[in-house]
């Protein structure tokens, strides 16, 4: 942990870096690789996630390198890392809603406990973070917090991301609420709503 | 039946993060909600995570975790010391950490007033 301080007090100071490496976190089903899609549509054309009503479709760490972006005549290049969802209970049962086979769905949950797993060891190795909650959604979850409070104790950079603001019960001012201390930027990654701000936003968060 | 298992912080104080996790997790294992005296650091909560994860298996399907802290409004220097003071002593006591094993605790549903556990059982009548 203080060797992760100081590596990050040597990168600020000391040294440009020339790709960020931008984590999106979250619970799942929030919307993170709905969000990464969305990025790399507007700066590369093409998507990076598949993603699926499912619950724990992203279930391995996929990496997007070289991507770059401008906004306000300021150029940054990220390395994109869309992690999977973060829970704390997975049973392969809620896949059969799905009309998923048995064998498939415990192949699915065994993957997902995999991909837990994954994410969190990338927290070590990230340079900002997007965390995506889904703004129909209570915040108040332990898994939202856990997220938050870990990257608060290696002093990594922050965006909260309110996606899904397209849906009736989206409300950001709970999230707001929630997490005062962090910048909150609503967004449909679906629809492609006020990305323009949320760029704005990535940018500040970089700085 | 529901069965509450009370984990007081002295017995968890000097233990490190792999045993004190590993002590929680058992309990729950044996679908007992557990209330921990004392929040969890955020590194031993992503670490529970990890671990709980590792576990799952066609008998166990997870936890349902929450922290719960106090937030003083509007507190003073002197009260802000004696706090510290106090938690360098006997170690960070406040607040509370509820672990349900996922067979029992459904869902933990709270808001800054109050916390809800949704049982099994409960949310099957509810349907």
């Amino acid at each position: 942990m203080v060797f992760n301080l100081l590596k990050r007090f040597f990168n600020k100071f000391f040294k440009k870096k020339k790709h960020i490496k931008l984590g999106f976190y979250g619970p799942v089903n929030s919307g993170k690789s709905s969000l990464a899609n969305r990025i790399c549509k507007d700066w590369l054309g093409e998507e990076m996630s598949s993603v699926s009503n499912i619950p724990h479709e992203t279930r391995d760490v996929v990496i997007k390198e070289e991507v770059k972006m401008e906004n306000n005549g300021k150029e940054l290049k990220f390395n994109l890392v869309d992690t999977p969802g973060i829970a704390t209970k997975i049973d392969y049962e809620d896949f059969l809603k799905f009309n998923m086979k048995e064998k498939e769905a415990k192949e699915r949950a065994k993957e997902a406990t995999k991909g837990v797993i994954e994410s969190i060891k990338w927290l070590e190795d990230v340079d900002a973070v997007l965390v995506v909650l889904d703004s129909a959604k209570s915040p108040y979850d332990q898994v939202n917090i856990t997220i938050i409070g870990n990257l608060a104790a290696k002093d990594i950079p922050v965006l909260l991301v309110g996606n899904k603001i397209d849906l009736k019960g989206s409300n950001l001012k709970r999230i707001n609420n929630a997490f005062p201390q962090y910048k909150v930027v609503g967004v449909s990654a679906l629809e492609g709503k006020n990305m323009e701000e949320f760029y704005t936003e990535l940018f500040n968060l970089t700085d | 039946m529901l069965t509450l298992q009370f984990v007081p912080y002295f017995e968890l104080q000097n233990l490190d993060v792999d045993s004190k996790v590993d002590k929680l997790l058992d309990i729950a294992k044996t679908n007992k909600i557990v209330l921990v005296e004392g929040k969890l650091r955020p590194e031993e909560e992503s670490y529970l995570i990890q671990k709980t994860m590792m576990s799952i298996d066609k008998k166990f399907k997870g936890v349902e975790i929450c922290g719960v802290d106090y937030k003083r409004k509007n507190e003073q220097f002197i009260d802000v010391l004696k706090t510290s003071l106090a938690r360098l002593l006997l170690g960070n006591r406040e607040g509370f950490t509820i672990i349900g094993p996922a067979s029992i605790v459904r869902e933990i549903r709270r808001d800054p007033n109050k916390i809800e556990l949704l049982t099994s059982s409960v949310k099957k009548r509810r349907k």
